[in-house]
């Protein structure tokens, strides 16, 4: 058997989606900038994806700029929004639990001279607006908070502190990458300036992101060339993965309700079960605050990675929300930021559940973690958990 | 409201199964074996030697116990709290080093668990090393523990409680 419960890593292309992107890589081959027929039914395409995208997250379709990934989105908006606005600040507020690309770009930005100022969050993984509301002056440009977070899962009160840093001027940004469907993104009502999507973590394609920049903010690209998506994002368009990241967008939301109450049945029952069958868990994060298809489990006595290569062997696949998970050898900065014991900071390992899991591969699951904790914790050398 | 299907349609399934099964990061399958059969895994009563390396801050941490007879290592275990590749290396250097001399067992290099075990991935080579700090620093316990009192009982080392074993 195998289980796969890594869908915060990737998911499973939906079979929905390959048929509407297979036009795209057989016939309708053309570029949407070539000015002949077979080009601008091409562009049609393209300009009926944006629309649907639009009109999936509440904003307009001018704001809808598509990029490789959500990687490169976060990084065109927190330093294309910090450079093209400079004059009025420089000075940027971030999430202490933001994904490496925000992290690292805004790090950029403060060897260019920017001052980052990180916004913390509590035990439970959430940030507070009474603290965003203490660090915030007139001379922040943006600020960026990731609305669901990766490793954990929490769920980030954003219209809330979209209406703080407008209060003072600044920009908000959300990747909201894990959002979607959990979260129902409206940028118009929510006020998020900003948004960074992609299309393989919701069943959609690889190689396919998306950047929403309201279209009255100025932003300064990150790739340059032959001036596509308004000259903000050069590069020919990926049709087919922006044809199936529309699909997915559109399918997760009207989906959303059978989905999450699918998820978080299986979400509930794997979480209960790993309580009941194996000692000594402790589940990180916000239970309440948290998407449906999140839990980050404490595994005492053992480390993460060998619970996962135990896994692995035999057909159940999750990530470490932590340490040598595999090129990176530092401990989880998000299980540091919500106070986790540093002896705990390799002991965890997180679930994200999908669309195609089902009953009997958590019943599976558990059993093969319970047989992996057990050996594993036969040969600890640790005696005590503080 | 249109079902969500519960399982991906068989034409999507990944046909790579026979290929993965024994794959995981880019671990030999001998660095597997090694990790779900390690060899003299558990503690020893009365060591003649004892050494912890490593803790759970960093992630890895082993105990070694060792045994010595006539100048040679009689036998030897270790605790393992860390990584696959932490437990691997720790299981194939013991199985090395048993019955050897002190002597031969003090040249005993990182480099040689790395090749036995076929290679390690990149960011797991510093795993042998430790394995071998930490089999130097259980045989620097025992030479300390000689040259104090010839005959006299030494400590026993701080004795960490089998946990699982209590919950069962």
């Amino acid at each position: 058997m195998q289980v796969y419960l890594d869908n915060a890593a990737t998911t499973h292309l939906d079979p929905r989606v390959m048929v509407k992107m297979k036009p795209f890589l057989e016939g309708q081959y053309a570029n949407p900038a070539s000015i002949h027929g077979l080009g601008q039914s091409a562009f049609l395409a393209l300009a009926e994806a944006r629309r649907r995208v639009a009109k999936a997250i509440g904003g307009e379709p001018e704001g809808v700029i598509f990029t490789a990934s959500a990687t490169e989105s976060n990084n065109f908006i927190i330093r294309g929004v910090a450079e093209a606005n400079a004059q009025k600040g420089k000075r940027l507020i971030i999430s202490a639990i933001e994904h490496p690309c925000v992290r690292e770009a805004a790090r950029e930005l403060g060897r260019q001279g920017f001052e980052i100022v990180t916004l913390p969050v509590d035990k439970e993984g959430l940030v507070s607006p009474a603290e965003l509301e203490k660090l915030m002056n007139k001379e922040t440009v943006l600020v960026s908070v990731m609305a669901v977070n990766n490793e954990i899962g929490t769920i980030q009160p954003i219209a809330e502190l979209a209406k703080i840093a407008h209060r003072y001027g600044a920009y908000f940004h959300t990747d909201a990458v894990q959002a979607v469907p959990y979260l129902k993104l409206d940028a118009k009502k929510m006020g998020l300036d900003l948004i960074s999507l992609s299309g393989h973590k919701i069943y959609g394609p690889k190689g396919v992101g998306l950047a929403y920049v309201n279209p009255k903010i100025k932003i300064k690209p990150l790739i340059l060339g032959g001036g596509q998506e308004d000259g903000k994002r050069s590069g020919t368009h990926n049709l087919p993965g922006i044809i199936g990241l529309a699909e997915a967008l559109d399918l997760a939301y009207r989906e959303r309700s059978a989905y999450l109450k699918k998820v978080k049945a299986l979400r509930d029952y794997l979480w209960q079960k790993i309580k009941a069958e194996i000692p000594e868990v402790r589940l990180n994060g916000s239970l309440k605050e948290r998407s449906q298809a999140n839990l980050n489990v404490m595994f005492g006595y053992v480390e993460g990675e060998a619970i996962l290569i135990d896994l692995s062997q035999k057909g159940v696949y999750v990530s470490t929300g932590s340490a040598c998970s595999a090129s990176d050898l530092r401990s989880s900065h998000v299980l540091k930021a919500i106070g986790l014991d540093k002896n705990y900071l390799n002991s965890n390992i997180r679930f994200s559940l999908g669309r195609f899991n089902t009953k009997a591969e958590l019943d599976y699951a558990v059993k093969c973690l319970k047989s992996a904790v057990k050996r594993l914790r036969r040969f600890s050398p640790i005696s005590s958990l503080k | 409201m249109p079902e969500v299907s519960g399982q991906a349609p068989a034409a999507l399934q990944p046909d790579f199964k026979l290929k993965i099964k024994h794959m995981a990061l880019n671990y030999t399958k001998k660095t597997l074996d090694h990790f779900l059969k390690p060899k003299n895994i558990g503690r020893l009563n009365n060591p003649d030697g004892f050494a912890q390396i490593g803790n759970m801050v960093c992630g890895d941490q082993l105990d070694f116990f060792l045994k010595v007879e006539k100048g040679k290592i009689k036998d030897v275990r270790f605790l393992s709290f860390g990584c696959a590749s932490n437990i691997a290396t720790a299981s194939m250097m013991t199985e090395k080093v048993k019955g050897m001399t002190i002597e031969e067992a003090k040249k005993y290099k990182w480099e040689k668990i790395v090749s036995d075990l076929g290679g390690l991935p990149q960011q797991k080579v510093h795993c042998s090393v430790m394995a071998v700090e930490g089999l130097r620093k259980a045989i620097d316990n025992y030479e300390k523990r000689q040259a104090e009192g010839k005959g006299k009982k030494v400590a026993k080392p701080k004795k960490p409680k089998a946990t699982a074993k209590k919950k069962k």
